[in-house]
């Protein structure tokens, strides 16, 4: 860990990340090279931005790592991808990045990753409140006029991708918002104020109860592949990317609806 | 008896209960201190403040009172205060048609009836500016064209002179005077100046403390004042006393030696500043009524001077009118001790 | 204040000299007195003009028409003006009345109601939006009998915009509008109704026209802050292009995938707000 991470900075970042985002900073009370250095001997602290998606995941993994590493605190922040990757290119303090599909890494702007590995693969789902009440069985019926339908903003990747498939579909869908980013686009079905929402398959199975998922048939779905870019070489850094990429990782992606290869 | 009305409310610690009437053409003088609560008395003629108790009649028509509290714009009253009130954001005209308008009156029949007042006024120039363009004593005159010009049948004088310049007020009180002698309304002036009450009144009210203290017509009140309030106002010396003949009255300064009168028991004793002499020495001669008194402060006024005296120790007290010349003769300072005197024949006695 | 005024008065030559230098003194500390206010006060002047410069310095000026041609900018516009024009007309319908009520009203049931009607200014956005959600959604308070009865639902719908735009600008618009009304000297009320006017005549031909300064500051306030309304509007009336994207949320979205027709509109926003101050500064406001 070479760069001093700004608190000011992380603060900008999660206002910059703006409505709809789950700000969450894990960090423990260890300053960062102080204290006994844990059995790996890793210390020091870890910014990470991650895509909404990874909410859940991400939060568990950072508690996990660093109760294994005594010394380490990682910092996290999410937001949509493209918000985030804007915030990199403007200079904001990030160890790790992880997007929610590759398009988004086109606004990195002149930031060079030192690494880059594919951490997950999710699938778009409809989600619709608890019961489904407007009886959403298929692509085809978020065309109906009965159906509120909720989408991600075009500009962010959960909202490209349900372009992408209902375009495919040639479904022409009821959309009455596209949300900033998928954390409000599900929000507003649990909420119970839209019929339905395309959001991502991890994001059906982490709100649990609260909504129903309506599968998407592998022929008219995509694949999102979410790339885990690591921007320095420090220890802290290198260890939790290695952390999210391994077994561990593995285990709490899957557990919040991620595939993982 | 257009106006009746039995005005009875507290406000805070003052409690108000005043009968006030007037005729056709009457103008009624309301005096009294700060706080005697003249002011609210008007306002609740007009409609502006409720009555606690009693009424208020005009023609025969209750506006207030016998459960009745008819709202101020259903009143037939026009009110001129101390300070013009005018509407900043219209022009004389604009501000005399003001209330024909709200009581109905066309457009052009109200700026002709505007017109119509201010010309009366001799303000009818002036037709076209604003308030802030108007001198006070032409600011004033717009305003009493128009409390007149939505025919009131009660007029509401609340102090109406008291904010002008002093070289300013006999002009606009002359104005006044002759409005008010062409008016077929009762009116009620409400002042603290007596030159205003004087002048433009047939009826005067003391009020002290929510109170009538005295009321009477001017002549009758200047002369024969009954309370202190009263007699300050009209500028006498008065003094309570009992009277034992025909020329004595016993009171606080004394035995009082008068000019005779025909009643016994409780009495008033009057008399002038003016009639009160100052000695280095204790008089002899035609005077006497003498009593031993000291200087408490001494005011210059052109060439007149009033000298308050304080009688025997911390006794009551005596205000004096001599001439300049006389201060200068006795070297008149507070705390000097000297005599004052009055010839019987310049104090008046009357029943209590 | 000259420094002489506040040196202490001695005698004597070393006294004179002990003063001269008691006097260089105190000077020093008047300058330092004077910097510890100007210091922070020139901070605080950049704090606010920094970003503005930053948002001209950033704009890319020869694209500037091109970027506001792109077809997303015409209906956030378009829905913005209309938007913001009716809540600045419900805001003068209702406000103007609540707030003439409200200025010559004395007592308990004023002041809670003056206190209530603060609180969407100091409430953040976003919680706004979630309670009106709440009220209008379509398992709200308000809004699940209007579901249910007519079918009515108000989430995702310009009125929604508008909802969200009044729930944050219409307490501006009274509370300016009651402090000017409140500052209506209270006699000339009283003449007015003397010379016959019924209260509503009251309101609109003395009332109206002497707080005139208060309504035009206080509709520019709650017109501004409905133009720059975008927390309550995001989660409650949503994102659509034509039906409830505003140019605030357009700003927004662009800022992810076009950032200069972000810039752009943001400029735009800039110099639209600065044009209505000024517009007022020279007409109302000293």
């Amino acid at each position: 860990m070479t760069r001093r991470p700004g608190g000011a900075v992380a603060l900008l970042a999660l206002l910059l990340a703006g409505c709809g985002t789950t700000p969450d900073t894990a960090s423990s009370t260890t300053p960062a090279g102080a204290g006994p250095s844990g059995p790996s001997g890793v210390t020091g602290e870890v910014t990470v931005l991650a895509a909404a998606s990874l909410t859940t995941a991400f939060t568990t993994l950072a508690g996990s790592f660093e109760k294994a590493n005594p010394g380490t605190t990682v910092r996290l922040s999410f937001g949509s991808s493209t918000t985030l990757a804007q915030q990199i290119a403007q200079g904001a303090d990030a160890d790790l990045y992880a997007s929610a599909g590759t398009t988004a890494l086109q606004q990195l702007g002149d930031a060079e990753p030192t690494a880059t590995v594919t951490l997950a693969r999710n699938t778009l789902e409809i989600a619709t409140p608890a019961g489904n009440p407007a009886q959403v069985t298929s692509l085809a019926d978020l065309a109906r006029k009965d159906v509120d339908v909720v989408l991600c903003a075009s500009s962010v990747p959960c909202g490209r991708a349900a372009d992408e498939i209902l375009a495919g579909a040639g479904v022409r869908a009821h959309v009455v918002s596209r949300e900033l980013d998928v954390s409000s686009t599900l929000a507003k079905v649990t909420l119970d104020e839209a019929d339905a929402a395309v959001v991502y398959h991890s994001d059906v199975v982490t709100a649990g109860d609260a909504v129903d998922g309506v599968e998407i048939p592998a022929a008219q779905n995509t694949t999102l592949t979410y790339p885990l870019l690591r921007f320095g070489d420090d220890a802290a850094t290198t260890a939790f990317a290695a952390y999210l990429a391994g077994p561990e990782g593995a285990r709490a992606l899957r557990a919040a609806g991620f595939l993982v290869p | 008896m257009t106006l009746d009305a039995q005005v009875r409310l507290t406000r805070g610690t003052l409690e108000l209960d005043l009968p006030l009437r007037a005729a056709d053409g009457e103008v009624l003088a309301v005096l009294g201190p700060n706080g005697a609560g003249k002011t609210t008395a008007l306002h609740a003629l007009a409609g502006l403040v409720r009555l606690g108790a009693g009424h208020v009649r005009v023609d025969g028509e209750t506006w207030a009172g016998d459960g009745v509290h008819l709202d101020p714009s259903l009143r037939r009253v026009g009110m001129l205060s101390a300070d013009h009130l005018l509407f900043p954001h219209l022009t004389a005209r604009g501000n005399v048609a003001f209330g024909p308008r709200s009581r109905g009156a066309s457009r052009a029949a109200a700026a002709a009836r505007a017109d119509a007042e201010l010309e009366a006024l001799g303000v009818l120039d002036l037709a076209r500016r604003r308030p802030a363009q108007l001198s006070h004593g032409q600011a004033q005159r717009v305003a009493l064209g128009r409390a007149l010009a939505t025919d009131p049948r009660l007029l509401l004088l609340d102090e109406p002179l008291s904010a002008l310049d002093p070289g300013l007020r006999p002009q606009v009180r002359a104005t006044l005077a002759a409005r008010l002698r062409e008016f077929r309304g009762s009116a009620v002036l409400v002042t603290h100046d007596p030159l205003d009450a004087l002048t433009l009144a047939d009826h005067l009210v003391f009020v002290e403390t929510g109170r009538i203290v005295q009321e009477g017509s001017p002549t009758d009140v200047v002369a024969r004042p009954r309370n202190p309030y009263v007699a300050q106002v009209v500028g006498l010396n008065l003094y309570p006393g009992t009277a034992d003949d025909g020329t004595t009255v016993s009171t606080p300064l004394g035995a009082v030696v008068t000019g005779g009168h025909d009643h016994r028991g409780p009495s008033w004793v009057a008399f002038a500043p003016s009639a009160v002499a100052l000695y280095p020495d204790a008089p002899h001669g035609s005077t006497r009524n003498a009593w031993a008194a000291r200087v408490a402060s001494v005011e210059l006024v052109g060439q007149s001077a009033r000298v308050r005296l304080v009688t025997g120790g911390a006794g009551p007290a005596v205000l004096a009118e001599v001439t300049a010349g006389s201060v200068a003769t006795l070297r008149l300072q507070p705390g000097q001790e000297l005599w004052a005197g009055v010839k019987a024949t310049e104090v008046s006695a009357y029943p209590r | 204040m000259t420094v002489a005024d506040v040196s202490p008065a001695s005698e004597g030559g070393a006294a004179a000299r002990a003063r001269g230098a008691g006097r260089r003194r105190a000077a020093g500390r008047v300058r330092l007195s004077r910097a510890v206010l100007v210091v922070p006060a020139v901070l605080a002047v950049a704090l606010v003009v920094l970003p503005l410069l930053g948002l001209l310095a950033g704009t890319e000026w020869r694209g500037l028409p091109g970027r506001l041609a792109d077809p997303s900018v015409r209906p956030a516009v378009r829905l913005s003006v209309v938007t913001t024009l009716v809540t600045v007309a419900v805001c003068w319908a209702f406000g103007t009345p609540l707030a003439w009520l409200l200025s010559r009203a004395e007592g308990r049931t004023a002041t809670w109601l003056r206190a209530v009607l603060t609180v969407p200014v100091v409430l953040p956005p976003v919680v706004g939006g979630v309670a009106l959600l709440l009220a209008y959604g379509r398992r709200g308070l308000v809004g699940q009998p209007l579901v249910d009865a007519f079918g009515l639902r108000i989430p995702f719908t310009p009125f929604a915009v508008v909802l969200a735009q009044v729930f944050v600008s219409l307490p501006f618009y009274v509370l300016a509008v009651e402090g000017a009304m409140r500052g209506i000297d209270r006699r000339l009320l009283e003449v007015s109704a003397t010379l016959g006017a019924r209260p509503l005549r009251v309101l609109t031909r003395v009332a109206l026209p002497l707080a005139a300064a208060g309504i035009a500051s206080g509709t520019a306030l709650a017109w501004a802050r409905a133009l720059g309304e975008f927390g309550a509007t995001i989660t409650f009336a949503g994102n659509f292009a034509g039906e409830t994207q505003t140019t605030s949320l357009l700003v927004y979205v662009a800022l992810q995938d076009d950032p200069q027709t972000a810039v752009a509109l943001s400029l735009v926003m800039l110099v639209v707000a600065v044009a209505v101050l000024g517009l007022l500064r020279g007409r109302w406001l000293r």
